[in-house]
């Protein structure tokens, strides 16, 4: 059976734990292809006109998916540690494409690490089940999963950074003066060469080296993010806050990028905490909103102008 | 110290009432007006939604008009709501209001940050006046509220434009001013005799459903109040949510009459998981006004907010099913009134036109979805 993974959303944090898992348990995985305009549009025809820009993106993915396979695998992720919830769109995002596209098969098991091992474990279990597949069968393939996205966790723990397909590492051109800027944004949108227009390129050719938050383990992000005043209960905007705010009290980096989508719920209040919070730091801080109308000129330009006045403020 | 709270629909009545009894010292802020929301526009962020936006205005106002400090409601997400009264703190810090402000987290979820709350605001009080409190306050609330639900429903019947409002403002004057529990239960007797007293002229009135976000749809200044609109135009209107029923979703006495159990099981078949806010609220509440028979159904929300742009998602698909008309209206500081009534128009225009036909939701799909939703499957 051909299952197709959508090249977006949370495939971005765990595509070796989701690719690993169904091929252990019998499926040929197809991932849809990097996003292309002709791709974005796609998605544009199917989702709602105010939803943000990776979920538009994500509704092209599956579209490009139909033709090609017998199923579409979409879990939904509730929550996937005890204390915090993910984005609200990720719990309905099964629910919306299944309104756009009746024709096509979902597959969804709910993942909910706040209800334990019953949440999470057995749900896989489960769904391995359905396919025929032993237990024990499913219980290696979880095994060698969770084994695939420990090692690819380390190597982004090294500061990899998975862009063009996860194969180039980019550690910033030695021939510039070299400044340290940290993107805070979203896998899904910073790593997505389309959406974010090459942002991550575009730093290191002028001489950037960049660190982005996926570059920071759990442990440091859960320790910085816990200092807040009010407990974050969105797991991915705690790890952006989180690694952010290492960078700042550390002095890690020179200059932060804020990348949000346009219309992003979490992102538009999470934003003002960390820009808060960074305040009493002096640090500067860049907000970069994306939108389908994202024009390549318009990046540049404000990110020249951003690492100019750091190399200002750093070599003067 | 002064409490001043924000406002949301009817729910200063509940508060003032609350404090008044608690011997908590509070002042109301100004009525939401267009200064309040440009005030909160011009402190908010930027894409935060609309509600966010107009309650810092209030808080604002509140501060103005002489108030020390500011409480909140908090909450343990997914929806962005839970982080509104942190967000506000740090605002109306930035922009030197040096105020505490409080914030009560659901009693259930923080059961100490709870109490540690309330002890600050009223200490002289025990937990159990609280109950006490809470119980007769609750009441007046109800009632209120039932009065509103009695007022929408008749005022597509009344004979003179205009009648079933001033009936409704002297109803609830009257209940607002009760204070003994005996009090108010006469006084919504006489509240409800009021508002049926109004002279009516029967006829046929089309039936239109109203869900979404409970800020939209409880506060009539950012609704443009289009359910007043809609019953003017001779529409019988029902709203799915109250703020009773919101704050206590599984009582046994409901207003909107549907509880939180059955409206996930009716929802089920297109959105298995509740997403937060009124996400799924919205879904089920839409497939039982088509159970009605409603001749439509209106959804309000702000702009990007989370859990009703999943809904709205998913409308599409279950107005196609179901065969009834549904309208999204989205609200933030950039809507304007003439939009709304334009729109509102439009889809009335549809719905009568629909009803004079004969067209009715689709019975038998709403009859398969019941006995599918025994057997459904999660994959």
């Amino acid at each position: 059976m051909r299952i197709g993974l959508p090249r977006g959303l949370l495939y971005y944090k765990y595509h070796p734990y989701w690719e690993t898992f169904l091929t252990e348990i019998g499926f040929e995985v197809v991932v849809s292809p990097p996003t292309t305009r002709k791709l974005l549009k796609e998605g544009l025809i199917h989702a709602e006109s105010e939803i943000c820009l990776p979920v538009k993106v994500f509704y092209g993915h599956v579209a490009s998916l139909m033709e090609k396979v017998d199923a579409v695998f979409i879990p939904r992720m509730v929550s996937v540690e005890g204390k915090a919830y993910t984005c609200p769109k990720f719990l309905g995002l099964p629910d919306m494409i299944k309104a756009a596209f009746p024709n096509i098969r979902i597959f969804s098991p709910t993942i909910n690490a706040k209800k334990g091992f019953k949440g999470y474990y057995r749900q896989l279990l489960l769904f391995a089940r359905q396919f025929e597949a032993s237990a024990f069968k499913a219980f290696s393939a979880i095994m060698a999963a969770e084994k695939n996205q420990k090692q690819y966790m380390a190597q982004l723990y090294k500061g990899i950074i998975p862009v063009k397909n996860n194969k180039i590492p980019s550690n910033g051109n030695p021939n510039i003066d070299s400044v340290k800027v940290g993107i805070a944004g979203h896998a899904y949108n910073i790593f997505d060469d389309y959406l974010s227009v090459g942002l991550i390129k575009k730093l290191t050719d002028r001489g950037a080296s960049v660190v982005t938050p996926e570059n920071v383990p759990q442990k440091t992000w859960n320790k910085y993010s816990s200092k807040l005043p009010k407990h974050l209960f969105w797991t991915y905007e705690k790890e952006l806050i989180g690694a952010s705010l290492y960078w700042i009290e550390e002095r890690l980096i020179d200059g932060l990028i804020y990348v949000m989508s346009f219309a992003c719920g979490p992102d538009s209040i999470v934003q003002y905490i960390l820009e808060d919070e960074a305040r009493k730091y002096n640090m500067p801080i860049m907000p970069l909103i994306l939108d389908e109308h994202a024009g390549e000129a318009g990046i540049v330009t404000r990110v020249e102008a951003f690492l100019d006045m750091l190399r200002k403020k750093v070599y003067a | 110290m002064k409490l001043t709270f924000p406002h949301m629909g009817n729910v200063s009545i509940l508060i003032e009432d609350l404090f008044g009894r608690l011997e908590i010292e509070y002042i109301t802020p100004p009525k939401t007006s267009l200064r309040t929301v440009r005030l909160g526009v011009r402190y908010a962020p930027e894409l935060a939604c609309y509600p966010l936006k107009v309650t810092l205005g209030n808080f604002i106002e509140g501060f103005e008009s002489g108030a020390d400090a500011g409480i909140m409601v908090g909450g343990v997400g997914p929806c962005r709501f839970g982080y509104y009264a942190e967000t506000q703190r740090r605002i109306l810090n930035q922009i030197g209001y040096k105020v505490p402000m409080f914030i009560l987290e659901p009693p259930l979820a923080h059961p100490l940050k709870f109490y540690r709350t309330f002890k600050k605001v009223a200490p002289k009080k025990t937990l159990r006046d609280l109950y006490r409190t809470i119980k007769v306050s609750w009441k007046k609330a109800r009632y209120i509220e039932m009065i509103e639900k009695q007022v929408l429903q008749n005022r597509c019947y009344e004979k003179v434009k205009g009648s079933t409002t001033k009936a409704r403002k002297k109803a609830i004057n009257l209940l607002e001013s009760a204070f003994l529990e005996k009090e108010i239960e006469n006084a919504y007797q006489e509240a409800t005799e009021i508002i049926s007293s109004v002279p009516k002229e029967e006829f046929d009135a089309p039936k239109i459903g109203i869900v979404g976000e409970f800020f939209d749809l409880l506060e009539p200044f950012v609704n443009f109040d289009c359910e007043e609109t809609l019953g003017n135009m001779g529409f019988y209107v029902e709203k799915s949510v109250y703020l009773t029923d919101w704050l206590s979703p599984g009582g046994k006495n409901l207003i909107a009459g549907h509880s939180a159990d059955e409206v996930a099981r009716a929802a089920k078949p297109y959105l298995s998981h509740f997403v937060g806010g009124d996400g799924r609220p919205t879904i089920g509440h839409t497939i039982l006004y088509a159970k009605h028979n409603f001749d439509g159904v209106i959804q309000l929300m702000p702009f990007t907010c989370m859990p009703e742009l999943i809904a709205k998602s998913i409308l599409p698909k279950i107005s196609k099913d179901l065969d009834i008309p549904i309208l999204t209206l989205v609200f933030d500081e950039q809507t304007g009134k003439a939009g709304i009534q334009t729109r509102l128009e439009a889809f009335a225009d549809l719905v009568t036109a629909r009803r004079k036909k004969g067209f009715k939701p689709r019975r038998e799909i709403i009859d398969w979805l019941d006995n599918k939703d025994q057997d459904l499957v999660e994959v």
